[in-house]
């Protein structure tokens, strides 16, 4: 661990105070919101944390580029800063591609992967330390960070777990905590000034929705795929129809989680980003009096939005498990009391979904 | 577009760090965290079971001092009543026995004092019948000189006598 932390610190070398031109305060080229706002929310080889009017303060960060046939190069990304080229390597739109057109497997520790190891060691050191205050005030109130973070714990595990899944919830508990941390830290992360927008970043919540496909897909019960392949209630000629539509049920799910975390997080940076750059789109300073307002109630309401889809992630990947675990879901006619009196919670919960989906749609 | 592309080495390290991070905190963080919650509700259920067994256990032993109470206040009276009963039944007989000796002791000198008199009057019969005899002799002495008078003297002393 220690060897690669070093490694990473070696591979990132920092430059301030680099007199190159910025990309805002540039005199003669006009100022694109469009292109500044997308730099700000995709992920970057470097970390740029603020330019002056001479000057960048940058962190690059290193590449590792794997060439099939020809192994593993790994060097600092400064080495392509700037449209240079570095061995077969350069950097277009931030996509590294080779010089020779051959196929490149990029596993550079980009700013969005440097943010989520950091995020990542935060979350272990925070909930490690939780942990550990358990152990130590067996017995006691709950006090300081445990405190704070205990209701959203016994939130997620009572509100979600409980009454999305049913009898079988324990399994699925550090899942979901997981999930609801990481993306709840993360967008709060992703809101601090020269952070990265990780959790808006589309392939996260893409490898975030892959894990709650296969968890639920793993978990899944006769019951669930009875209900795929052979819906009850349904004349056999209709299969035909209807088992290709549950099929593409199965990935809408997945895929909704995806979109709506990557959509809302990114629009909301997006907005952010717009009424900042409205400042700079009327070369006045007195614009400030309503973009930062503005800006401000936007920042506010991502406060909100954060916990808010985090909460929405886990509650729809919770049900979604739910249903996969189910037992005797419509059939209650030959077993009606095998249903462990949760049907009424979980009735509960989906009512929660369906009042909190109409928002999400509308965010 | 960049943004709504998935880049492939992103992918990778999210989902390589995001299980990492999974294990960890599942280990490290979720199981004493949610054990330690569990334990404290598990104790909270148990303390407030037990305060509503203790709540019964406290009301049925008050129950049962109530029917002690009553049962000794219920024995007071009774040993009240039985006293009472008692002294009342000594009184009585202290009071019969009393009479009774007081009658005895009346009886006693009744008939002591009978006898007295009987002794009495015994006693002054005798010395009447002595000064009698004593006086008859001295008479006789000086009257019986004569015998008709003496014989005169007999019968009359014998109807007398008789008349006795």
């Amino acid at each position: 661990m220690k060897r690669l932390l070093t490694l990473f610190l070696c591979l990132c070398t920092f430059a301030g105070f680099a007199a190159e031109p910025t990309e805002t305060g540039e005199k003669g080229k006009a100022f694109n919101p469009g292109e500044v706002i997308l730099h700000h929310v995709a992920d970057s080889h470097e970390w740029h944390w603020f330019s002056t009017d001479n000057s960048n303060f940058v962190t690059y960060l290193p590449v590792f580029a794997y060439e099939p046939g020809r192994g593993l190069s790994s060097f600092s990304s400064e080495k392509l800063a700037e449209g240079k080229t570095y061995g077969n390597f350069k950097l277009e739109h931030e996509k590294l591609v080779t010089l020779d057109g051959g196929k490149v497997y990029d596993f550079s520790i980009t700013k969005n992967v440097a943010a989520l190891a950091m995020s990542s060691l935060l979350l272990v050191f925070i909930f490690a330390s939780v942990a550990k205050s358990y152990n130590r005030r067996v017995g006691q109130a709950p006090s300081g960070l445990q405190s704070l973070l205990e209701p959203f714990v016994v939130f997620i595990r009572d509100e979600v777990g409980k009454k999305s899944i049913g009898p079988k919830y324990e399994r699925y508990m550090p899942y979901l905590l997981t999930v609801f941390f990481f993306i709840w830290f993360n967008n709060l992360l992703g809101l601090t000034p020269g952070a990265a927008n990780l959790s808006g970043n589309i392939a996260v919540t893409m490898a975030l929705a892959l894990i709650t496909l296969l968890i639920t897909l793993f978990s899944a019960n006769k019951n669930y795929w009875g209900h795929i392949f052979a819906p009850p209630g349904v004349p056999w000629p209709l299969y035909i129809i209807m088992v290709p539509v549950e099929l593409v049920g199965v990935l809408v799910k997945p895929f909704s989680l995806m979109i709506r975390l990557f959509a809302n997080i990114t629009a909301g940076h997006i907005i952010i980003l717009s009424f900042i750059s409205l400042i700079f789109i009327f070369r006045s300073s007195a614009t400030g009096f309503i973009a930062v307002p503005f800006g401000l109630f936007i920042s506010m309401l991502e406060l909100l939005v954060a916990v808010l889809q985090a909460y929405i992630f886990t509650l729809l990947t919770a049900m979604y498990i739910g249903s996969a675990v189910e037992e005797h879901h419509h059939d209650e006619a030959h077993s009606p009391d095998n249903d462990f009196g949760t049907a009424e919670q979980r009735g509960g919960g989906s009512n929660l979904a369906h009042l909190t989906r109409p928002d999400v749609a509308a965010h | 577009m960049s943004l709504i592309t998935p880049e492939f080495g992103l992918l990778f390290w999210q989902t390589l760090i995001f299980l990492l991070l999974l294990l960890l905190l599942a280990k490290f963080a979720w199981k004493p965290i949610l054990g330690s919650l569990k334990e404290r509700e598990d104790s909270i259920d148990q303390a407030l079971k037990m305060a509503e067994q203790a709540k019964l256990e406290m009301q049925s032993l008050k129950a049962g001092n109530e029917k002690l109470l009553t049962d000794a206040r219920h024995e007071r009276d009774q040993m009240l009543k039985e006293g009472q009963a008692m002294a009342a039944q000594f009184v009585e007989q202290a009071k019969t026995s009393a009479s009774e000796e007081a009658a005895r002791i009346t009886q006693q000198a009744r008939e002591a004092i009978q006898q007295e008199k009987n002794q009495a009057l015994a006693e002054v019969k005798n010395t009447a019948a002595q000064l009698s005899l004593d006086i008859a002799e001295r008479i006789l002495r000086r009257e019986l000189a004569d015998p008709t008078a003496q014989q005169q003297l007999v019968d009359v002393y014998l109807k007398d006598v008789k008349l006795n």
